[in-house]
């Protein structure tokens, strides 16, 4: 209910579209080093651990089409979302947790502010805004640790890595892989922000609502993510390989 | 200066939580431009009292008129409009910590004004300096004292012209002479704007100072109201000792 009514409000005036801006700046672009960071990190153990299995197969020029592929269709969006279910659902669960027992909230609805509105649709539209672009972000470093992974080994190039590693990526692989990380931002800022916005009991309670917020959208996030690949393969029947 | 309007008024308002019934159909009138100051124990509503004026809390049963404007049950988009005209000033302050003071006290006049933003920056400046926090506008809240707090949470109040003004404990945490000058500002306001006052407070001659009514609270209901003098002579012994017990009289 709170998330349905947080998404209703988004389409009512007024629409904040200066607190929209700065959330998106402060959870997708701040978020930016930790994703690409960790987008590349990944990239470079994945592809070590692709050559030492199809290395055996003599199939080592498959590596960057095999590490492209796993990182664009289910790698990338998943840790994505579970790493700014980390940072991002845990600082808005800490943020509107101190608020509500500081009474920012009531001092915001004093002031003829709807704080609903102004702390929870702002923040919801800015993870439907940051998820998709951060995944993007994270498949770009990880294909790019890749890269450098191999080139360390085979000397491969880097025009000849990206065009094998593109050669098997279409439509289909990306574009529904990528947006479903809307939803991924979708959860992420509804539970974080319902703990947040619902907590009582002081200083205890702002650390509940924090760690709560990380377990509790991971855990659906990952729940989520298995319905999204279903319906995914059920309506992109060419997504399967 | 903007039209002063409104009375405050309950009409047998009740509020529980839970089990445990805080106001027992509450009846109270507030004049325009009077200060009354709410006493009472502590858990005897007070604060509640002054959520339900501001329409932060709703009651049970009853009803709560800001002028002719019956507020219980009213959809947010008017009780925004009813609020636009009210002042809270928190017994914390409630200052938003993640801006200025500067920028809490432009919050307001950004949210629900329509000046320009030389006429915000110079309204700002003017009320932080009424109040001694000229120095402070780039400062975080958390770069303050208790005091300064205070006085910020009220200048982020004043800074929009409230005609009513709800202040939940002024004094709490305060030296007496930094409470004595929240005193005084709170009767030039009285004085000079001609706003009206609901004051929740413990302290005797912090009350005696601003109130023109002291309501004293006890059990959910009003167990006595009417001038310092009127409370100190009451018959009660509960109303009378706790005008004393602090050395109010």
């Amino acid at each position: 209910m709170f998330g349905l009514r947080a998404l209703r409000e988004a389409f009512r005036p007024p629409f904040e579209f200066s607190e929209i801006l700065r959330q998106t700046h402060s959870l997708g672009w701040l978020s930016t080093p930790l994703i690409a960071l960790s987008g590349f990190s990944v990239g470079i153990v994945m592809s070590m651990h692709t050559r030492s299995s199809l290395e055996r197969f003599g199939a080592e020029s498959l590596i960057p089409a095999a590490l492209a592929i796993a990182m664009i269709k289910e790698t990338g969006p998943l840790v994505t979302g579970l790493l700014v279910s980390g940072r991002v659902g845990a600082g808005i669960g800490a943020e509107l947790g101190g608020m509500r027992v500081t009474e920012q909230i009531d001092a915001l609805e004093a002031l003829a502010v709807d704080s609903f509105k102004y702390l929870v649709v702002t923040r919801l539209i800015a993870c439907l805004i940051a998820l998709p672009i951060l995944t993007t972000v994270f498949n770009f470093a990880a294909i790019t640790g890749g890269y450098l992974a191999e080139t360390i080994i085979s000397g491969m190039t880097l025009d000849l890595y990206y065009q094998r590693a593109f050669s098997s990526i279409n439509f289909v692989d990306l574009i529904p892989a990528t947006l479903k990380t809307m939803v991924f931002g979708f959860v992420i800022a509804t539970v974080s922000s319902y703990l947040g916005y619902t907590t009582t009991g002081g200083a205890e309670g702002v650390g509940r609502a924090s760690t709560r917020s990380v377990v509790f959208s991971s855990i659906l996030l990952i729940i989520v993510n298995v319905v999204l690949v279903k319906t995914i393969l059920f309506m992109f029947p060419g997504n399967q390989g | 200066m903007k039209e002063r309007p409104a009375t405050i008024r309950f009409d047998s308002v009740s509020k529980s939580f839970g089990s445990r019934k805080v106001l027992d159909s509450l009846s109270l009138e507030i004049p325009r431009g009077k200060a009354y100051c709410i006493l009472g124990r502590s858990g005897t509503g007070k604060s509640v009292t002054l959520k339900l004026m501001i329409g932060l809390l709703q009651p049970d049963s009853g009803q709560i008129y800001i002028g002719d404007r019956q507020i219980s049950g009213m959809d947010s988009q008017d009780l925004a409009a009813v609020r636009k005209d009210m002042g809270f000033l928190f017994q914390n302050s409630a200052l938003f910590d993640s801006i200025s003071v500067g920028e809490n006290v432009a919050f307001p006049l950004r949210r629900n004004g329509d000046d320009s933003e030389d006429e915000i920056r110079e309204k700002v400046e003017r009320t932080l300096e009424q109040l001694g926090l000229e120095k402070e506008y780039d400062k975080m809240p958390s770069e303050l004292s208790g005091g300064m707090r205070k006085r910020a949470g009220l200048a982020r109040v004043l800074v929009y012209e409230p005609s009513i003004l709800l202040v939940d404990e002024p004094s709490a945490g305060l030296d007496p002479i930094t409470s004595a000058e929240i005193d005084e500002l709170l009767l030039n306001l009285k004085a000079e704007n001609k706003v009206t006052l609901v004051v929740v407070t413990h302290n005797i001659p912090s009350a005696r100072r601003i109130g023109d009514q002291l309501v004293m609270l006890r059990d959910g209901k009003i167990a006595a109201q009417g001038s310092p003098e009127d409370l100190e002579q009451s018959d009660d012994e509960f109303v009378s000792h706790f005008m004393t017990a602090q050395g109010g009289g």
